[in-house]
C-alpha cells in the first residue's frame, strides 16, 4: 500500500486538507461549548463520573433536538482532583482560553466555593452549580452570584427531611445517645451541624456523645471506627460518601459495628450499594436517587436509559446534572441568548417539568437554588432496590424550617 | 483535646485492646511500604518518590486477580509477586538511569512514573473507586478479648505482617545475600569492588521494596477503596516512619511504624481534631532528641 503513496498524492490531499480547514474551523467556531469541572479522579470519582455520563446523554439528546440557538453543544471535561485553587485555574481557563460560553460546576462543595468567586469576578457568564450541597452557597446573600445558580440538593432541605424521618425513627427505637461521622471539610462540618440543630429541635433529649471528622479520600478509617465503638453510641450518623462510604461501611463490618449501633446516613448511591459487597441491612437511608422513588415512568425510564447506555446505575449527582442542562435548555429557548444576566434573570423563578420532582417539577427560586425535587428516607436492603419502605420528605415543612434557619443565620 | 477520655481509654482494657489493635494494623501495613522505601535509600541512596505507586498497583492486581481466581490467598500472592517484577523493571529501566543525578533528577523521574501509573490505572481500571469486598473465611464476627474488639482479618493481618518483619529482619542479619544488602548500604563501591554484582543486588532490593509495598497494597484491598492516586496518602507516612526510624533502618521503620499506628489508635480519642498532627509533633520531638532517628547512624 505505502507504494501507491506518492509525492503528488501527498500534496494533493495536503491542498485539499488546507482547502478543508477553514470549513472545519467555522464548524468548531459554531459548536457551543460547555465547561464541566469536577473530581474525576480518586476515591470521590464517582461524583465527578457519573455528572460526566449525565451530561453526555444530555449532549447527544440537545444536539439530535438541534442544539442550542441552533448550534451543536460539546462538553468540555477538566479534573479538579478536589483542590479549590485547581477549580478556580481551571474555571477561568475554560472561559478565557477554552472559550466556553457556558458553565457546569460539578465540583464538590470544596471546589464549588473557589469557582463560585471566578464566576463572580468574570461576571460574563453563566454557571450552574450541580453538586454542591452546602446550603451557604446560595443561602448567604454575601456568598451568592448573580449569575450562578444551584440545581442540586441542599444540605439544609436534606437535614430537616431527614432530622424529621430520624427524629421518628429514634423515638419509636428509643435511640438518644448519637454519634457522627462526616467529612472534615465545608460540606461535612455545615450540614452535620444542621442536621443536629433539626433534630435536637425534634427531639430534644438527643445527646450526641461523640464525634469524628476524617479527611476527604483518607485511606482507612480503622481508628475513627474503633474509636465510635468504644463511645457505645446507639446510633450512628454519617455523612461520608462514594468511595469513602465504601471503605467505612467495609471496615466496619470487620468491626461488626452494624450490630452495635444504627446507622444513618442520607448519602447512598446505586454504584456505592454495588460495591459494597456486604451491605449490612437497616441503614436508615436517604434516597439520593432511586429508580422507585417517586415511583413514575418518566423517572424509571431516565434510570434505565442512562443504565442501558453507561453499564452502571445513575447517582445522584447525575440526576443533578441533567436537571441542570433542563434548565438551561429552557432559559436559552426564553431568552434566545447566552448572555448571563438574561439568563439568570429567566432562571430566577423558573419551573419546568421533571421525573425527578417530587410533583413531577422543579423550581429554581430565586434565591438561586433548586427546591421540590423527590427527597425519602428508607431502610436498606442487601439486594435490590437496596432501598425500601421510603417514606416522602414534607416540602411544607422543609420551606418553613428553612425560612427559619435563614432568619437565625441572618441571611434574610 | 479530650485528655479526660484518653485517661479513661487507658484505664479500661477494652479500650486498650481495640485502639492497640488498631493501632497495629494500621502500623504493620505502614511499616510493609516504609520497609522498602528506607530499604532502597539504605542501599542505593534513592528516596523512591514512586513507592506509594507499588502500594496502589498492588492493590489493583490483587483485584483482578481475585476476579480471575476467587482466591484472597491468591491474589496477594500476585499483587505481591507482580510489584516485586514491576520493582526489577522501575529500576532497571528508569531508576537506574538517575543514579548519581542531584535529588531533584531523581523526584522528576519518580513523580513523573507516578503521574503516568496513575493515569495507567484509570485507563486499565477506571478513574472510580473499586471494593474488593472482604473473603469470605473472614466475614466472621470480631473476637472479643479482655472486652476489647478483635476483627480476625486484622489479626491475621498483623500476623503476616510480623512474620514479614522476622523474615526480614533475619534475612538481612543472617543470609549471604542480606549481608551483600548490608555491606552495600554502608561502603557500595568496596562490595563492587570485592565483584559483587551490584546491578543485580540493586535490582533485587527494589524487587523487596515493590513486593512489600505491592504486598501490603493487596493485603489492605479487602477493606480500603481502591482508587487512582491512592499511592499518594501512604507515601507520607512511610516517609515519616522513614525518617524517625533512621533512613535505611529496617528495625527503625518497624519501631516508628508502630508508633505512628499507636498515636493514631490512641490519638483519635484524646486528640480528635488533632491526630495528624500529632504524628508530626512526635516526628519533631524525635528528630530534636535523635536527628538521625530511632536507629539510624550518624552521619
Amino acid at each position: 500500500m505505502s507504494g501507491l503513496v506518492t509525492r503528488r498524492t501527498v500534496l494533493a490531499g495536503g491542498a485539499a486538507g488546507l482547502l478543508a480547514a477553514p470549513w472545519v474551523a467555522r464548524a468548531q467556531a459554531n459548536t457551543l461549548r460547555i465547561g464541566m469541572q469536577s473530581i474525576l479522579s480518586g476515591p470521590i470519582a464517582l461524583l465527578g463520573t457519573s455528572s460526566r455520563n449525565s451530561l453526555l446523554i444530555e449532549q447527544d439528546r440537545i444536539n439530535a433536538a438541534g442544539g442550542f440557538l441552533g448550534r451543536p453543544i460539546e462538553f468540555v471535561f477538566r479534573d479538579s482532583k478536589g483542590q479549590p485553587q485547581e477549580a478556580a485555574r481551571i474555571t477561568r481557563e475554560l472561559v478565557n482560553s477554552t472559550g466556553c460560553e457556558l458553565l457546569i460546576d460539578a465540583e464538590a462543595s470544596s471546589g464549588s466555593f473557589a469557582v463560585q468567586e471566578v464566576v463572580r469576578d468574570l461576571g460574563t457568564i453563566a454557571c450552574i452549580h450541580t453538586n454542591s450541597e452546602t446550603s451557604s452557597l446560595t443561602a448567604d446573600p454575601k456568598i451568592r452570584a448573580p449569575t450562578a445558580f444551584r440545581v442540586a440538593r441542599q444540605g439544609v432541605h436534606d437535614a430537616v427531611a431527614g432530622s424529621i424521618y430520624l427524629a421518628d425513627y429514634a423515638s419509636a427505637k428509643k435511640l438518644n445517645k448519637w454519634a457522627t461521622c462526616s467529612p472534615d471539610y465545608a460540606y461535612g462540618r455545615d450540614t452535620t451541624a444542621q442536621y443536629l440543630q433539626f433534630f435536637k429541635q425534634f427531639k430534644p433529649d438527643v445527646e450526641v456523645i461523640t464525634d469524628a471528622w476524617p479527611k476527604l479520600g483518607q485511606p482507612d478509617f480503622t481508628e475513627v471506627i474503633t474509636k465510635l465503638i468504644q463511645a457505645k453510641p446507639q446510633a450512628l450518623f454519617t455523612l461520608l460518601y462514594a468511595g469513602d462510604l465504601s471503605a467505612f461501611v467495609n471496615q466496619g463490618n470487620v468491626y461488626a459495628l452494624f450490630s452495635q449501633m444504627m446507622v444513618a446516613t442520607p448519602n447512598v448511591d446505586y454504584p456505592v450499594l454495588a460495591a459494597i459487597k456486604n451491605l449490612p441491612p437497616g441503614i436508615q437511608s436517604a434516597t439520593r436517587y432511586l429508580e422507585t422513588f417517586p415511583d413514575t415512568p418518566a423517572n424509571k425510564e431516565w434510570g434505565q436509559a442512562y443504565l442501558k447506555r453507561w453499564n452502571e446505575r445513575p447517582t445522584n449527582w447525575s440526576w443533578q446534572n441533567s436537571v441542570a442542562m433542563h434548565f438551561y435548555e429552557e432559559a436559552i429557548r426564553k431568552t434566545n441568548s447566552l448572555d448571563a444576566k438574561a439568563l439568570a434573570a429567566a432562571l430566577a423563578g423558573m419551573k419546568i417539568n421533571s421525573p425527578f420532582g417530587a410533583d413531577g417539577t422543579i423550581t429554581m427560586r430565586d434565591d438561586h437554588t433548586t427546591v421540590g425535587y423527590a427527597i425519602g428516607w428508607g431502610q436498606t436492603t442487601p439486594k435490590e432496590p437496596f432501598i425500601i419502605d421510603v417514606k416522602p420528605a414534607d416540602w411544607g415543612k422543609i420551606i418553613e424550617l428553612e425560612t427559619e434557619w435563614k432568619k437565625q443565620q441572618k441571611y434574610i | 483535646m479530650n485528655l479526660d477520655a484518653l485517661g479513661a481509654c487507658l484505664a479500661t482494657s477494652a479500650c486498650v485492646v481495640t485502639q492497640t489493635t488498631s493501632g497495629l494494623i494500621v502500623g504493620m501495613l505502614l511499616f510493609l511500604v516504609a520497609a522498602g522505601v528506607t530499604l532502597i535509600f539504605g542501599v542505593l541512596k534513592i528516596v523512591n518518590f514512586a513507592h506509594g505507586t507499588f502500594y496502589m498497583l498492588g492493590g489493583y492486581v490483587a483485584y483482578t486477580a481475585l476476579g480471575a481466581t476467587d482466591s484472597y490467598t491468591l491474589a496477594v500472592l500476585s499483587g505481591a509477586f507482580a510489584m516485586a517484577l514491576f520493582g526489577v523493571l522501575f529500576e532497571r529501566l528508569l531508576i537506574s538511569r538517575v543514579y548519581g543525578s542531584n535529588v531533584l533528577m531523581q523526584l522528576l523521574v519518580c513523580y513523573a512514573a507516578v503521574l503516568i501509573f496513575d493515569d495507567v490505572v484509570k485507563i486499565v481500571w477506571g478513574p472510580e473507586f473499586h471494593a474488593m469486598g472482604m473473603p469470605p473465611a473472614f466475614q466472621v464476627p470480631p473476637l472479643f478479648i479482655a472486652g476489647g474488639v478483635v476483627p480476625p482479618f486484622y489479626a491475621v493481618l498483623i500476623g503476616i505482617a510480623a512474620l514479614i518483619a522476622i523474615v526480614l529482619g533475619l534475612g538481612l542479619s543472617m543470609t549471604r545475600l542480606g549481608k551483600t544488602v548490608r555491606a552495600a548500604a554502608i561502603n557500595p563501591q568496596m562490595v563492587s569492588a570485592l565483584g559483587v554484582n551490584t546491578t543485580a543486588l540493586f535490582a533485587i532490593v527494589f524487587a523487596i521494596g515493590g513486593g512489600l509495598a505491592g504486598l501490603a497494597g493487596a493485603l489492605a484491598a479487602p477493606v480500603r477503596s481502591l482508587s487512582p492516586g491512592m499511592g499518594f496518602s501512604i507515601l507520607i507516612e512511610s516517609f515519616i516512619v522513614t525518617v524517625i526510624g533512621g533512613m535505611g533502618s529496617i528495625a527503625g521503620a518497624l519501631v516508628a511504624a508502630l508508633v505512628i499506628g499507636l498515636v493514631r489508635g490512641f490519638g483519635t480519642i484524646g486528640f480528635p481534631q488533632f491526630t495528624d498532627g500529632m504524628i508530626y509533633i512526635v516526628m519533631i520531638v524525635i528528630l530534636l532528641l535523635r536527628p538521625q532517628g530511632l536507629f539510624g547512624r550518624r552521619a
